[in-house]
């Protein structure tokens, strides 16, 4: 049998070398290989043990399930791991998918170029380099692939412009710097399946006549930077980077570049400064990258996501990819869902599901026993989506005409515990920071509405303040240059459209519904569930909570700096916040 | 903290490889941090002699990216992650647990050397949020008290 463990990020932070340097304890250590991200990332370690091809998947494995799992491995018996083997309902989590970007992800061994090979890996190349380029843009014109990094645009048009624009020195560049926070499928899929992205890469630079490929790269994930060094060695080793790749007569060469934090490096402009070593801000648009790019040459940027379709759209026909989704939408799309949902991790389904789809049928629903309130999509560009809109379908425009975006794809699920005013303004102090400061409106409007935010939250707001709020966001809208600036106003816009009774809330009665803004709660002991066990008061740092043994306390509201220490260490709900 | 002598000979296999690549600061001041945990005015200086950047330029760059620091850091450096995610599920009782614990704020380094501490952003491990990373470890699915334990076995494991 084999003992496959998930290793990406995730399941290493979970646990997973510990895991496996316990079986290697327990004495089957050449059955142990590893696998990527397998998505279910709720169930982090996971362990699956393949029979042939029959998988028992392990779930939430800690160091001393070692023993047990080498048992089975040796003798077959099963009942010794019965404890650990996932549900049923959780498996469903992945037969519910449609894995495309993702195929290969928490399958195949992500550092070993022969399992990719066997998974029909750069067959796709092989028999895009027999077309000729304009065939390759044609195929995935009919696909309906567009740009998966939040924009949207047809994949096939910026392909076509770039191999349109004179000149024979031109670069294709990927762009992985996912600053999105909430979104980490791009990590998942260098870390998984870095060969799927450089096949795409290369089949994209083909079609585009380009003889240089870039991966620009967060620092951040130095997992995916190492496999994907890994990965790009062993490709140049058989040939396929590097000169006249299958005999084909095309060479492209490879290079991977790390960001240095900085989340306006998204946007392809900035992005491109950043590669020539200067300071990531935007450029001035037109020209295109297509016309005028990296070191002024035609450049052609994707996303990670994009790539990651591309071969299996060359081997399957554009048709087939097409076939999936809706009118103004095709394809697969992966989202990245996180929160308090309880079955967080990656979810790829074809375009034309709805949010309810993925939250509740996929994702399993609440992970608390408050009430479903928002979905956040988009990251600091995007808005959250309210629980009425929870049938909205998922399609470019759908989620545009809600006020947010499709983005990246990342889904932050929210409770009512979670304050919107103070979502809007956790948003507004990233954009306000990442700002790179080239537009007036940008620097100093995002600034504007997060001094005017952070006073709403403090209980000092004003009559005028949401409307004071709506005006600057739509100067900022107008007066920005880039996708950072015209889209940071989208979580106040987005609030303020489904929860203006908060903004109100806080400006009139200076109070917060969900309990969040410190400065407008206060903590309050029931007595009749107060057992007098005194650990409050020993954990309260200022002495405000006063009362003797097995009697109830009592919180002196003046003293108390709302720090939240009694509420947190309280084991029988005694202290509620008002 | 004392900062120790910069030993600039240290530089050289970097600048030999990509003082004369155009386009290579932001890879050469990665290399310098990697060397010596941050970027001393010194090297700054003698990264610009050998590429002919200026080194306001090169502190244009080296302040725009959030990556890069100019004074040393702790043993153990403290990354909180800032995503949404980890914001949800309450990052904000995590980073005032680490606050009192090590009694520094964010940006600061503990007076013995041992700790530092910066909120980031989004690491992109938003399933096991609250996250953080010390060095290069991860650590998920945070709450008070597993923090305060971590923090206790590092201490511990330093002296």
């Amino acid at each position: 049998m084999r003992i496959v463990i998930g290793q990406g990020s995730c399941g290493i932070a979970a646990g997973a070398e510990k895991v496996r340097a316990a079986l290697a304890d327990a004495g089957v250590a050449e059955n142990v290989s590893i696998t990527g991200c397998i998505g279910m990332c709720w169930l982090e370690p996971i362990v699956d043990v393949y029979d042939g091809d029959a998988l028992t998947r392990l779930v939430r494995v800690s160091e001393s399930d070692a023993p047990a799992i080498a048992e089975f491995v040796k003798t077959g018996d099963k009942s010794a791991v019965e404890g650990l083997v996932v549900s049923d309902e959780d498996s469903e989590f992945l037969t519910k998918q449609t894995r495309i970007a993702l195929r290969n992800c928490g399958v195949i061994n992500p550092e070993k170029i022969e399992e990719y090979m066997e998974k029909d890996g750069y067959s796709a190349l092989k028999k895009a380099l027999a077309m000729s380029p304009e065939e390759v843009i044609e195929i995935i014109k009919t696909s309906g692939l567009a740009g998966r990094g939040g924009a949207g645009f047809p994949t096939w048009f910026k392909w076509n412009a770039a191999r349109q624009s004179a000149g024979d020195e031109k670069y294709l560049i990927c762009n992985a710097d996912e600053g999105d926070p909430g979104a980490f499928m791009d990590r998942a899929v260098i870390e998984s399946d870095p060969h799927n992205l450089i096949e795409g890469m290369l089949i994209g630079a083909y079609a585009i006549g380009a003889k240089h490929a870039v991966v620009y790269v967060r620092a951040e994930y130095p997992l995916a930077i190492k496999r994907l060094k890994n990965a790009l060695a062993q490709a140049k080793e058989k040939g396929i980077i590097g000169d006249n790749i299958f005999g084909s007569g095309f060479s492209c060469d490879f290079m991977i570049k790390a960001g240095a934090g900085a989340f306006v490096c998204g946007e392809e402009t900035a992005l491109i400064e950043s590669l020539e070593g200067h300071r990531g801000m935007p450029r001035l648009k037109p020209p295109f990258p297509a016309q005028s790019g990296f070191w002024r040459k035609p450049s052609n940027i994707n996303n990670v996501e994009t790539f990651a379709n591309v071969a299996w759209i060359i081997n399957n026909g554009g048709e087939a990819f097409a076939a999936m989704g809706t009118e103004g939408s095709k394809g697969t799309k992966v989202f990245a869902v996180t929160g308090k949902v309880k079955r967080s991790g990656l979810v790829e389904i074809p375009m034309g599901k709805t949010l309810r789809d993925v939250i509740f049928d996929i994702g399993g629903g609440m992970k608390t026993d408050k009430p479903f309130k928002a979905v956040q999509m988009g990251g600091p560009s995007g808005g959250c989506i309210p629980a009425e809109l929870i049938d909205t379908v998922i399609d470019y425009k759908a989620l545009g005409a809600t006020g947010a975006i499709m983005g990246s794809g990342g889904m932050v699920v929210m409770d009512e515990s979670t304050c919107m005013v103070g979502m809007a303004k956790f948003f507004l102090d990233f954009t306000a920071k990442e700002s790179c400061g080239k537009c007036i409106h940008c620097r100093i409007g995002t600034k504007r509405m997060l001094e005017m935010l952070d006073r709403i939250t403090k209980g000092e707001g004003k009559d005028g303040d949401v409307e004071l709020l709506e005006e600057l966001c739509y100067s900022i809208k107008d007066g920005a240059l880039c996708g950072l600036g015209q889209t940071a106003p989208n979580p106040v816009l987005t609030t303020i459209k489904y929860f203006r009774n908060e903004y109100e809330a806080h400006i009139k009665d200076k109070k917060c519904p969900a309990g969040e803004c410190s400065d407008l709660i206060e903590y309050k002991i029931i007595a009749d569930k107060c057992r007098g066990c005194t650990l409050c008061a020993r954990n309260c740092p200022v002495n405000a909570i006063s009362g003797t043994v097995k009697n109830p306390h009592v919180i002196d509201t003046e003293k108390c700096i709302k720090c939240g220490k009694c509420y947190q260490s309280c084991k029988f709900g005694a202290i509620v916040k008002e | 903290m004392n900062r120790q002598p910069v030993d600039l000979s240290l530089l050289d296999g970097v600048l030999n490889e990509y003082a004369s690549v155009r386009g290579s600061l932001i890879t050469i001041l990665q290399n310098t941090q990697e060397i010596y945990g941050y970027l001393p005015k010194e090297a700054i200086e003698l990264i610009s002699e050998k590429t002919g950047i200026a080194t306001s330029e090169i502190m244009g760059v080296g302040t725009f990216y959030t990556q890069f620091r100019f004074e040393p850091v702790g043993k153990y450096l403290i990354m909180l992650c800032q995503g949404t995610a980890c914001h949800v599920n309450s990052s904000e009782l995590i980073l005032q647990t680490i606050k009192d614990e090590l009694g520094i704020d964010d940006g600061q380094t503990t007076e013995d050397g041992l700790f530092s501490l910066k909120c980031v952003a989004c690491l992109g491990c938003c399933s096991l949020s609250p996250v953080m990373m010390i060095n290069e470890d991860t650590y998920g699915s945070l709450t008070p008290e597993k923090t305060k334990k971590i923090l206790k076995e590092l201490r511990e494991a330093a002296v």
